[in-house]
């Protein structure tokens, strides 16, 4: 899909009316929008506010490399020897669950949500050494249906709205210190619109590496 | 303060604490059932491992407000082969040494032996690895779990 996307991307110098007609048709998302899509440069500048959310600490922390998730927004690795176990939930013993539960435990400073457990190693959205992977890799791997739960652009859309492990990045909770976890550097409704945006204008990616 | 019904060791109970009170707590000053330990008080150490709903879990974190299933300690695991082998076990390695960790000790191995009955060397690093143990017993508890797994077959 990326493939496709990159090397048609020259044919958009011909003008916003026939980006929005490759939009809405070559990148196979038109159907499940219900508006016109945006120029490529809106969506493309709204991808950049959506990476900067996605490799915040509370979003990336889980969305590692690794055989751990990390903490903290130092996102240094997680303390007590947690692994990734074969599910992304830990393993027998020390599950995520061991100490995450349905809700934030701000008496203790641990936080928690639902279903609390690591990303797909399909979304590592870092590199082995921590190191955020850049726009342009995130966003392929984002945008790859193989790798992403089969999600299209209004499924990703939905994911960024409802799902409760994302929406807990606006919601985390205090430290055992008491002190307030911070949060994305956007809003939630600033997050879905940069979504939509991006959505409406067919999931672009910035090119390169 | 509220009322929390609970069901301990297959015994239900009733306790009326304040909603963030870790479950350590209600375990060791409202119940009295004091074989679970107080270690680190940040989950960092496994002394207070329980199980909740059939996980382990670390008590010492863990408010009242949000435990979600049936609880079994350290003085109610050996109602169960598994913890009755597991217990069994760690008699005959001589695991312990000073003790303290052993409980939460104890309920880690359970955990891990009833999802995987037939554990690797791997398998109980990456389970037990949450669990310190200061007098470094780790080799005899390797070894009594191995023996549990035997025991167990």
């Amino acid at each position: 899909m990326l493939r496709h996307r990159t090397a048609l991307v020259p044919s958009l110098f011909i003008g916003l009316l026939a980006t929005r007609m490759f939009v809405g048709g070559a990148f196979g998302y038109g159907g499940d929008v219900k508006h016109a899509p945006d120029s490529l440069a809106d969506g493309l500048a709204a991808w950049e506010q959506i990476y900067s959310v996605l490799t915040s600490p509370r979003c990336i922390n889980c969305h590692t490399a690794t055989n751990y998730p990390q903490q903290g927004d130092d996102r240094h690795r997680h303390f007590a020897n947690v692994i990734r176990g074969p599910e992304g939930k830990g393993v027998p013993g020390l599950n995520c669950l061991s100490c995450h539960h349905e809700a934030n435990a701000d008496s203790t400073g641990v936080p928690g949500g639902p279903d609390w457990h690591l990303a797909p190693l399909s979304m590592q959205w870092q590199d082995r050494n921590d190191k955020p992977l850049s726009s342009a890799a995130v966003c392929r791997s984002v945008t790859d249906r193989s790798k992403n739960e089969n999600m299209d652009g209004s499924a990703l859309l939905k994911h960024h709205q409802e799902a409760e492990l994302v929406l807990w990045a606006w919601h985390p909770g205090v430290r055992p210190d008491g002190t307030a976890r911070t949060t994305p550097p956007l809003t939630h409704a600033q997050f879905v619109t940069a979504t939509r945006t991006w959505v409406q204008a067919g999931t672009p990616c910035p090119k390169g590496k | 303060m509220a009322i929390y019904k609970l069901t301990v060791n297959g015994q239900r109970k009733e306790v009326n604490v304040d909603p963030s009170t870790p479950l350590l707590w209600v375990l060791r000053e409202e119940l009295k059932m004091t074989g679970t330990k107080y270690g680190c008080g940040i989950s960092a150490c496994g002394a207070c491992t329980v199980h909740v709903d059939g996980v382990a879990t670390r008590s010492c974190v863990l408010p009242i407000s949000l435990v979600g299933g049936p609880i079994i300690t350290i003085e109610g695991v050996a109602q169960d082969p598994v913890g009755r082998a597991v217990q069994d076990a760690w008699v005959d390695k001589d695991v312990v040494q000073c003790g303290y960790c052993q409980s939460g000790q104890i309920m880690s191995a359970v955990a891990l032996l009833k999802a995987t009955p037939k554990p690797t060397d791997t398998n109980i690093e990456e389970s037990m690895g949450g669990n310190l143990c200061r007098c470094a017993t780790y080799v005899r508890i390797r070894e009594a779990i191995k023996s549990a797994s035997q025991q167990l077959k």
